[in-house]
């Protein structure tokens, strides 16, 4: 065993330093942590930038409400494991008050009543920096953000306007009831992601690997018919069948792909042949074709 | 896995997002969704051909005007090589948005239309990607279909760009020339037929090989502070970390280092990367470090061994390219940010505009604006240790930020 040198990998070395110009740079930073592969890999790049600190800030979850609870009871003993706090905001108190109205139908996600939620708590909590998992890989409105994307107080990304980032000089100053979103894994990709959670040995939530799962067919995805978030007409026919998730978004716009990958060495197999992109998968992504840049102009994630 | 940076540049409808999707599909980089997506639109928008820049072009107001206006990164791998390529716009008035996207590149690619030849957008692009002392520079003539993959058209652009390269103070430019159709494939992943006087290697051959070594390579050891790490936990009750990015060289365990700007001297003890301890760090590693003696060291100080000190001065002289609607005008002050540093700066003065045609300076200008690129001197508030720019990128550059706007109005390349 060699111990005489540190071989970090660009891009994990790359993150780490974003995290801490966070910290360095903003008085209320906080981690968006869904308990998806990518909020996970967050975490433990979080844990190596202060590492033998504790995570100097705390994680939040926008709870849709429809999560797989495989997530939800991984997302609670991780935050416990490490000692950091966890805050959580639930979508259905602002469906509650009336604040934002549900989507009904066939098609009925709560992914964009999130928005609201998450821009209240930001609100709330008064944090200046917003730490995501987002990769430029997954969507071509995603490619074309900054590490760190200056909101406005409406949470709006003005993407025409976007700041120049040179080098690696990340810019923080930001106005009174301005944030920052900031990505640290902007420049990873899907397959960088399950590398590294294989070589780091990282602990993900059940549903990444194959099983056994009641699913029906519609448009050519596949979807979980054990939940009754999930809308299905009475003649989608229900067949049981060896699937996977490839992102854990909300149950209602999350589809699942057919796998046998039971452990993680076969997930990056499975990645690295797949002939299909991850939001092929997000439902939400095929409304149109500006629907993640139109999400994002009104303060989504 | 190594990872590749490299951006393109080159004026608008020279075809930069078409030789990208090109690039994807030849590699079978494009999942079978998104080639479907494009297939479609295609088709729609009734064109004959598969529009690729609808792969690259994310923003509405791109789709709407066919046009780049902001940087896309584009990924994708070969057995031997990861590849992020930075999709740069062509317009003048993205300038900006181009020098954002080849900043961080090791590598860059210039498309120039076989058919129009070096234009004046050609040369502002040359310029930058030797303002910015990228070393592998491949000059792609592109569209070679359109006039007979001519020999005699590639060498007249050739000899054009070899003479520009003659008069940039910049030497250690590798340049390549490929003739391809980006459109048709020819010389991008597959060797094309279409050429047989070109004895030269595709694109993507010429990529693969490249190594993936940049300009500080060679350059001393820079250790910028991002952060003290101080956990106050029963078990690390004494620890005290500087945490930061080794920008250039090395550093061991014993090492005597000097802590910038006081160049109080002290001795590395431990250098730790997670739960790990390590005897000996390299360039590009994001480590935490502890020292022998209990030193003042604070934010935006620099470690570095002892007799390989940079400059430590409270002015520097650089170039700068401006960034900004409201132009730089000599005796106005910014933020600056070098590294991870910040002090306030004064413009003393503005020398000269720069004329990225490569025909001179414009001496003693009133003001710089939007996409120019100058000569200027600074004041600064506290005495910063800076190298310059072409002995070592990370600690050679700057930029400066309006204190009304708080926007990042222009970067800097330290003399």
């Amino acid at each position: 065993m060699s111990n005489t040198t540190i071989q970090v990998d660009a891009l994990e070395s790359e993150a780490i330093y974003i995290f801490r110009e966070v910290v360095a740079q903003f008085e209320k930073p906080v981690l968006l942590f869904s308990g998806g592969k990518d909020s996970i890999t967050l975490v433990r790049l979080a844990q190596k930038a202060f590492y033998p600190a504790k995570i100097p800030f705390p994680l939040m979850h926008i709870d849709t409400g429809h999560n797989f609870p495989e997530t939800i009871e991984f997302r609670d003993r991780l935050a416990k494991e490490l000692g950091v706090e966890l805050i959580v905001r639930n979508v259905q108190d602002n469906i509650d008050s009336g604040r934002v109205k549900e989507e009904t139908g066939r098609y009925a996600s709560r992914n964009m009543l999130q928005t609201e939620t998450l821009l209240d708590a930001i609100e709330e909590f008064g944090f200046d920096a917003c730490i995501g998992g987002a990769r430029r890989d997954e969507e071509k409105a995603r490619a074309k953000e900054r590490i760190f994307s200056v909101r406005d107080d409406f949470g709006q990304w003005d993407e025409k306007n976007q700041r120049p980032e040179v080098f690696d000089m990340l810019n923080g100053r930001i106005d009174l009831g301005q944030n920052v979103r900031v990505f640290p894994i902007s420049n990873w990709t899907e397959l960088d992601v399950w590398s590294y959670i294989e070589q780091e040995n990282i602990e993900i939530p059940s549903i990444y690997f194959a099983h056994k799962r009641k699913i029906f067919v519609r448009d050519g995805m596949i979807w979980s018919a054990d939940d009754a978030v999930v809308f299905r007409d009475e003649e989608e026919v229900v067949e049981e069948r060896m699937v996977r998730f490839r992102t854990v978004g909300d149950m209602s716009c999350t589809a699942a792909v057919l796998s046998d990958a039971v452990d993680i060495a076969k997930v990056v197999e499975e990645i690295r042949d797949s002939s299909i992109s991850e939001r092929g998968a997000r439902i939400d992504d095929k409304r149109s074709e500006a629907a993640m840049e139109k999400r994002k102009q009104q303060g989504y994630f | 896995m190594k990872v590749l940076k490299i951006a393109t540049a080159g004026s608008v409808d020279d075809g930069k997002s078409t030789l990208i999707g090109r690039i994807l599909y030849d590699t079978k980089s494009l999942t079978d969704d998104k080639l479907e997506a494009i297939e479609e639109k295609s088709r729609q928008r009734g064109f004959d051909y598969l529009d690729f820049s609808l792969a690259t072009d994310g923003l509405v107001a791109e789709r709407e005007q066919g046009i780049t206006i902001d940087v896309a990164h584009i990924y994708f791998s070969t057995p031997s090589k990861s590849f992020i390529i930075a999709d740069t716009p062509g317009h003048i008035e993205y300038t900006r948005n181009m020098v954002t996207g080849a900043s961080t590149a090791q590598a860059s690619i210039v498309l120039i239309d076989a058919r129009n030849g070096v234009i004046e957008q050609t040369y502002r692009h040359f310029f930058i990607n030797n303002l910015l002392r990228i070393k592998d520079v491949v000059i792609a003539i592109n569209k070679m279909d359109l006039v007979d993959f001519s020999e005699e058209k590639y060498n007249t652009i050739k000899n054009e760009i070899e003479y520009l390269a003659s008069k940039s103070e910049y030497k250690g430019q590798n340049l390549t020339f490929i003739p391809m159709s980006a459109l048709q494939g020819d010389n991008v992943v597959h060797k094309s037929e279409n050429t047989p006087w070109y004895k030269g290697e595709t694109l993507m051959h010429h990529l693969e090989k490249l190594d993936v070594e940049d300009i500080n390579d060679a350059s001393q050891t820079r250790f910028p502070v991002q952060t003290v790490i101080r956990p106050k936990t029963e078990e690390y009750h004494d620890f005290r970390g500087y945490a930061g990015k080794l920008y250039g060289g090395d550093l061991a365990v014993g090492d005597e280092v000097a802590v910038l700007p006081s160049q109080t001297k002290s001795k590395i003890k431990t250098i730790n990367f997670f739960d790990k301890e390590f005897q000996e760090a390299k360039r590009g590693s994001s480590v935490t470090i502890t020292l022998e003696d209990n030193v003042n060291v604070s934010r935006g100080d620099m470690l570095v061994k002892v007799n390989e000190e940079p400059t430590i001065a409270k002015e520097l002289t650089a170039t700068i390219c401006w960034m900004d609607k409201e132009p730089l005008k000599a005796s106005q002050k910014y933020y600056i940010k070098h590294g991870v540093n910040d002090a306030q700066a004064k413009i003393t003065q503005l020398s000269s505009i720069i004329k990225t045609d490569f025909s001179g300076i414009e001496e003693n200008p009133s003001e710089l604006v939007l996409n120019q690129i100058g000569d200027i001197q600074i004041k600064l508030s506290k005495p910063l240790a800076f190298d310059s720019y072409k002995n070592n990128k990370s600690n050679g550059s700057f930029i400066l930020i309006d204190p009304k706007s708080n926007n990042t109005v222009g970067v800097g390349f330290i003399k």
